[in-house]
């Protein structure tokens, strides 16, 4: 497919996918407006005023016809519908070994950053033949992730986390767009996709290495910006301790179950009231205008690395 | 009389009763944008909104409540009069629901005003302001239209009690001012 | 007569009187009862109010127009480099808005269904004529706050308005052009209340709802949605002004407001107006292929039915538009199927309109060739709103040129197409003249021709990943782009060309009699141009709807 000219590059089997639902529907469009051009221009020839046909004909109106014309359509159409919806079921089901990435969208570029603390700017290099999940978040408006050869994209919304998550099988650079109207310069809000082989993306890890992953960059921040002061094992406050808090379950004052998930962790730091810890004070305040949203990334990534220590009990 | 696209007074008193009709639907769906805004703002932040609503001055909304209810009840009446034909009563009727109405707009301002001064009215961050915002554009608004309504009402006390079709619509407008009245309150003060 | 008074003009009462190429119809018609500014001005008459109509919205449509032309030559090169980044988006956003709000919603509702609804149910005027008369008002100072916003410097927020860029971010004119479309809204409101109020008290003796011309039908529906939806965009742009004027804000992400919601509150209005575009567009070709083909409709309460049915429906599909913007899989799952219930009343139109030319006798006049592009290119359109309807396969064309050209099949190829068509059958009609039926034929196939051309390669574009809304985009994509351009130009010459020869029939064009097209309908007995007050009797009407001599007795030979 990719080697015609109107065909875009395919860089993944879901790629392929979708390309063989868009064709096979091509076929079903035919299908069902090839009467309706065949027979118009048949009968503009053949009922041609002035012209002499055969003209007699029954009662105007065949109920029979006029449901099966609208039922066996539809009928067809409900094929593609399961075929659809299960593909964009899938997209919305990312596997759990997936290489994690966090996006950061902004007026106007796009800021990347590895789990092992690798950042990079306009341009994304990721591994081919694994799974690789985006966690997007916005710092201003909405953007949109898009990824043509993947077939791909997502609005990046200010204020939650949104994902995107695929397994691509063919080295190449592709490109990358924003595509939702984000404002002034949203036609060169772009950049590249470097789908590398897993060697390839080692070394280019290793060439643009830091010194700290995310993580610990997360936790550095958790050390300047106060978070120990309350949550760290020292404290004095009574605050929740954060070990062993990512993925699990926290009863919260007003008597319901959240999971804590990232969504969570970062409503608990921009908006601290929103959603109290059972036992708890509501005293934290918030860091809305304190952390930017990549900082805020830095630290989810922090206290999810320490999911796997046991929780303590108030 | 009859006017110009109509042959009879039945067939101009029925559209004109239906016309109002249909633009009371789309003040509804007006409102009801409104109300989808707070159902979202609900769901999505069940507890602030709640606590939120908590702080609201929960007495005044309900005198409030009963102004609205009392000058609807001198509403009905006066329709009630135009069809006996009371004219002079249905001037008095709509003038006294037309005071209550500039009653609940004075005791609206009381009710901005303490709240203002309490800090309540444009507190600063979060979803306590959000809330704050929906409260004050939605009881705005619906100011604005007790605000009409009653300009509308005394003007017909004034120059028209006599024309029916017109004393039953003004009154069915007051009565969904009111009817929007009976909702926002429940929602935004007894959200608990 | 020997004792008439000499006057230069002629006297529109006095049907002897001759005046300059005038025919008697016309000196007692619409047209001539009062000459001066005022009698326009302050008419209440439908007729001349839809004439109002016709003249501002043909004006915005050129104004939209030549937007368009300013993009098309814009993405002629990969870079930017007639407009600024700025300037561009400016552009597309005029464009949106003006096409949207001040041309295609009033455009056949306004002028034709002010025109012929009381015409077609035999009435003297709409339920409310000073009412029509204030909508229109409205309508031109919501049209004066858009031009402002043009020559103030413009908005750069698509026509969608989006937040929080449109809330907290864009500069440019946001508030005045979110005032400009909320004005219009009332317009759109006051009129649908007029048609639904009239269709339902004034009908003639003995026009029963069975024996309503398809056109009123969807009049009918398509008023239900001006009604219903139009508030609640006027409550979201409300809600935007006040965010931006006071800072009180409902859907500011900062505050924990959720950006979602405005999307819902948007769509849930410009769905259901996106069948305000194209139910008076499909009740309009109803009536050209039953007139064209001299031939009842195949199947009229399915066709009717359909009409309620899309209207209907068409509330619950909203979230079609936001399967990618983040909300809940399961909700995008449910708006994709009822997008596929949504298509199943246009099938039934569609395919009832091909069995109507059956055994007809097919007149292959403007009109019908109008028609026939509408068929074409809105079954085109709409089937590519199925793709779009899709989950995956929107994953990858939302936001896209697919999208573009998708609506643009449907509001230009399809509801343009249907504007000229019914400017060009009921012309005679209004201005009692009639035109050279060989440049009607001429402009419908250059339409047709230059639409395709202008938005077929954008298909492919779209399908490539260019995203909409980009003036800079990668040279490969290049080709597709100028043909796209071509077409434009194309188009927009066969745009021009009615004003020539309407403009031209006017003064010259034959007198037209009373039914030039051998059509049914109420508004064909009546002499063209109509009388002032319409009928000079109410008419009783004790037959069904397109009742063509043909299908009086069965089997009757051509
Ligand atoms: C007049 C305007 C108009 C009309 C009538 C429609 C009609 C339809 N539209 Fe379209 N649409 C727009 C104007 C319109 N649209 C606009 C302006 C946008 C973009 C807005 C923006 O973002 O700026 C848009 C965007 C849009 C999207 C979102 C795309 C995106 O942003 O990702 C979707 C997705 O589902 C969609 C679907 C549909 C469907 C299913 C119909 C259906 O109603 C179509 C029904 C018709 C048919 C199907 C054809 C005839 C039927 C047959 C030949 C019979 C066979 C078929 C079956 C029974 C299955 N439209
Ligand atoms: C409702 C009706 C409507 C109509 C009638 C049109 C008509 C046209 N539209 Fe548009 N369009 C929209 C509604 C409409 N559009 C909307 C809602 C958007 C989305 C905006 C947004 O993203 O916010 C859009 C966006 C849009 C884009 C995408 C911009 C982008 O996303 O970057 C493009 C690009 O080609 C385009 C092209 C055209 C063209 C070529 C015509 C032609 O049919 C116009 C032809 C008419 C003329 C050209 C005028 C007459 C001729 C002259 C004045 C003579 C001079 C002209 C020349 C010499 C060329 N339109
Ligand atoms: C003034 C003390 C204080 C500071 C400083 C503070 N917190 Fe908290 N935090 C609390 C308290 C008390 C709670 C429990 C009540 C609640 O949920 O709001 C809490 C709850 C949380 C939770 C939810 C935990 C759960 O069990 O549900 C997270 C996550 C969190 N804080 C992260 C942080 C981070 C990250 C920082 C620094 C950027 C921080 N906190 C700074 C006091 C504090
Ligand atoms: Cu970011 Cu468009
Ligand atoms: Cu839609």
């Amino acid at each position: 497919m990719s080697a015609l000219p109107f065909w875009p590059h395919e860089a993944s089997a879901y790629s392929a996918e979708i390309d063989h639902l868009a064709l096979a529907f091509t076929v079903l469009i035919v299908l069902l407006s090839a009467p309706v051009f065949v027979l118009m221009i048949i009968f503009a020839v053949k009922y041609r005023r002035g012209r002499t046909a055969d003209r007699r004909h029954p009662v105007n109106s065949r109920i029979g016809f006029e449901i099966s014309w609208a039922v066996i359509p539809f009928a067809a159409m409900l094929v593609f519908y399961v075929w659809s919806t299960r593909l964009y079921f899938q997209q919305h089901h990312p596997p759990g070994n997936a290489l994690e990435i966090q996006v950061v969208a902004k007026q106007w570029m796009w800021k990347f950053q590895h789990p092992g603390g690798q950042r990079e700017i306009n341009e994304l290099h990721v591994p081919i033949g694994r799974p690789i999940l985006l966690t997007l978040a916005s710092q201003d408006v909405i953007h949109d992730l898009y990824v043509p050869a993947l077939r791909l994209k997502q609005d990046v919304v200010p204020g939650r986390y949104t994902s995107l998550w695929f397994d691509a099988d063919t080295v190449g650079v592709y490109r990358l767009q924003c595509s939702q109207f984000c404002g002034a310069d949203h036609a060169v809000m772009g950049g590249y996709v470097h789908l590398l082989s897993p060697s390839d993306y080692a070394r280019w890890l290793e060439q643009a290495g830091t010194d700290m992953s995310l993580a610990s960059q997360g936790a550095a921040l958790f050390r300047t910006r106060g978070c120990s002061g309350c949550h760290g094992a020292a404290a004095t406050v009574k605050a929740p301790k954060l070990e062993g808090l990512f993925g699990h379950e926290v009863p919260l004052s007003d008597g319901s179950v959240v999971t804590a998930d990232a969504q969570y962790i970062r409503d608990s730091i921009l908006m601290p009231h929103a959603q109290v810890a059972a036992g708890y004070p509501d005293i934290m305040p918030t860091f809305q205008n304190v952390l930017a949203e990549d900082d805020v990334l830095k630290l989810v990534a922090y206290i999810k690395s320490l999911a796997a220590e046991p929780r303590s009990k108030p | 009389m009859v006017d110009q696209p109509y042959s009879t007074v039945l067939q101009q008193r029925e559209a004109a009763t239906m016309g109002m009709f249909v633009f009371l639907g789309t003040e509804i769906m007006l409102f009801g944008g409104m109300f989808a805004v707070a159902l979202g703002l609900r769901l999505t932040h069940p507890r602030e909104f709640v606590d939120s609503s908590m702080q609201l001055h929960v007495w005044i909304g309900a005198i409030n409540t009963a102004v609205l209810l009392t000058s609807s009840a001198a509403v009905a009446l006066a329709v009630h009069a135009v069809r006996a034909r009371q004219f002079r009563a249905t001037s008095v009727l709509f003038v006294i629901a037309a005071v209550l109405g500039v009653v609940f707009l004075g005791i609206k301002a009381f009710e901005y005003a303490t709240e203002y001064r309490e800090g309540l009215l444009l507190p600063p961050v979060g979803v306590q302001r959000l809330f704050m915002d929906l409260y004050l554009v939605s009881t705005g608004l619906h100011a604005l239209h007790v605000t009409v309504g009653a300009g509308l009402l005394a003007a017909v006390a004034a120059f028209a009690p006599q024309r029916a079709t017109l004393v039953e619509n003004t009154g069915l407008f007051w009565h969904l001012v009111d009817a929007i009245w009976v909702f926002l309150y429940p929602v935004l003060y007894l959200a608990r | 007569m020997t004792d008439v008074p000499i006057n230069k003009r002629a006297d529109p009462n006095d049907i002897r009187d001759r005046g300059l190429s005038e025919t008697p119809e016309e000196r007692a018609s619409y047209l001539r009862a009062g000459h001066t500014l005022r009698s326009w001005f302050l008419t209440t008459d439908h007729k001349r109010i839809a004439l109002l109509y016709l003249v501002s919205v043909t004006f915005f449509f050129f104004v939209g127009g030549i937007a368009a032309a300013l993009i098309r030559i814009d993405l002629l090169t990969p870079e930017g480099d007639l407009l600024s980044n700025e300037g561009y988006n400016r552009a597309f956003t005029l464009h949106g808005v003006i096409m949207v709000w001040f041309f295609l919603i009033p455009s056949i509702p306004n002028t034709f269904g002010n025109f012929l609804i009381p015409l077609m149910i035999g009435a003297k005027d709409l339920a409310f004529p000073r009412l029509n008369l204030l909508s229109w008002y409205i309508y031109v100072i919501g049209g004066l706050c858009t031009l402002f916003v043009l020559v103030a410097g413009g908005v750069d927020t698509g026509w969608t308005f989006y937040t929080p860029l449109s809330s907290m971010f864009a500069h440019g004119q946001v508030v005045m052009a979110a005032t400009a479309v909320f004005i219009v809204g009332f317009s759109s409101i006051l009129t649908g209340l007029n048609f639904i109020v009239t269709i339902h008290k004034l009908r003639c003796p003995g026009m029963t709802w069975g024996r309503l011309p398809l056109f009123v039908w969807s009049h009918y529906a398509t008023s239900l949605i001006l009604v219903l939806a139009t508030p609640v965009l006027s409550i979201t742009l409300a809600l935007i002004a006040a965010e931006r004027l006071f800072g009180v804000g409902v859907f500011d992400p900062k505050l924990g407001g959720d950006p979602l919601l405005y999307q819902h509150l948007f769509w849930f209005y410009s769905h259901p107006a996106v069948y305000i575009m194209v139910l008076p567009g499909l009740g309009v070709v109803s009536e050209l292929v039953t007139a064209a083909a001299r031939k009842r409709v195949f199947g009229y309460w399915f066709v009717a039915g359909s009409s309620l049915a899309i209207a209907a429906v068409g509330f619950l599909v909203w979230g079609h538009h936001m399967f990618v913007a983040g909300q809940s899989m399961y909700a995008s799952a449910v708006f994709s199927f009822l997008s596929l219930v949504v298509a199943v009343p246009s099938a039934v139109k569609v395919y009832n309109w091909t069995a109507t030319l059956y055994k007809g006798q097919i007149a292959i006049d403007p009109p019908f060739l109008f028609a026939a592009s509408f068929i074409g290119l809105f079954v085109f359109g709409g089937l590519t709103g199925l793709v779009l309807a899709m989950l995956a396969v929107d994953m990858h064309v939302h936001d896209t040129y697919f999208v573009i050209a998708h609506f643009h099949y449907i509001m230009v190829g399809g509801t343009v197409s249907a504007y000229f068509g019914a400017l060009h059958f009921w012309w005679p009609k209004m201005f009692g003249r009639t035109y050279p039926m060989v440049w009607g034929r001429i402009m419908a196939l250059l339409i047709y021709l230059g639409f395709n051309l202008t938005f077929f390669p954008q298909f492919i574009l779209g399908y490539l990943g260019m995203p909409r809304r980009y003036h800079v985009y990668p040279p490969e994509w290049q080709v597709w782009n100028v043909l796209s351009s071509t077409g434009a130009s194309i188009l927009g010459i066969a745009y021009l060309l009615p004003f020539v020869y309407l403009l031209w029939s006017l003064r010259y064009g034959p007198p037209a009699s009373a039914n030039p097209w051998g059509a049914a309908g109420l508004e064909w007995t009546v002499p063209s141009p109509p009388p002032k007050e319409n009928f000079v009797e109410t008419p009783v009407v004790d037959y069904p709807a397109y009742n063509y001599p043909m299908e009086m007795e069965e089997g009757a030979r051509g």
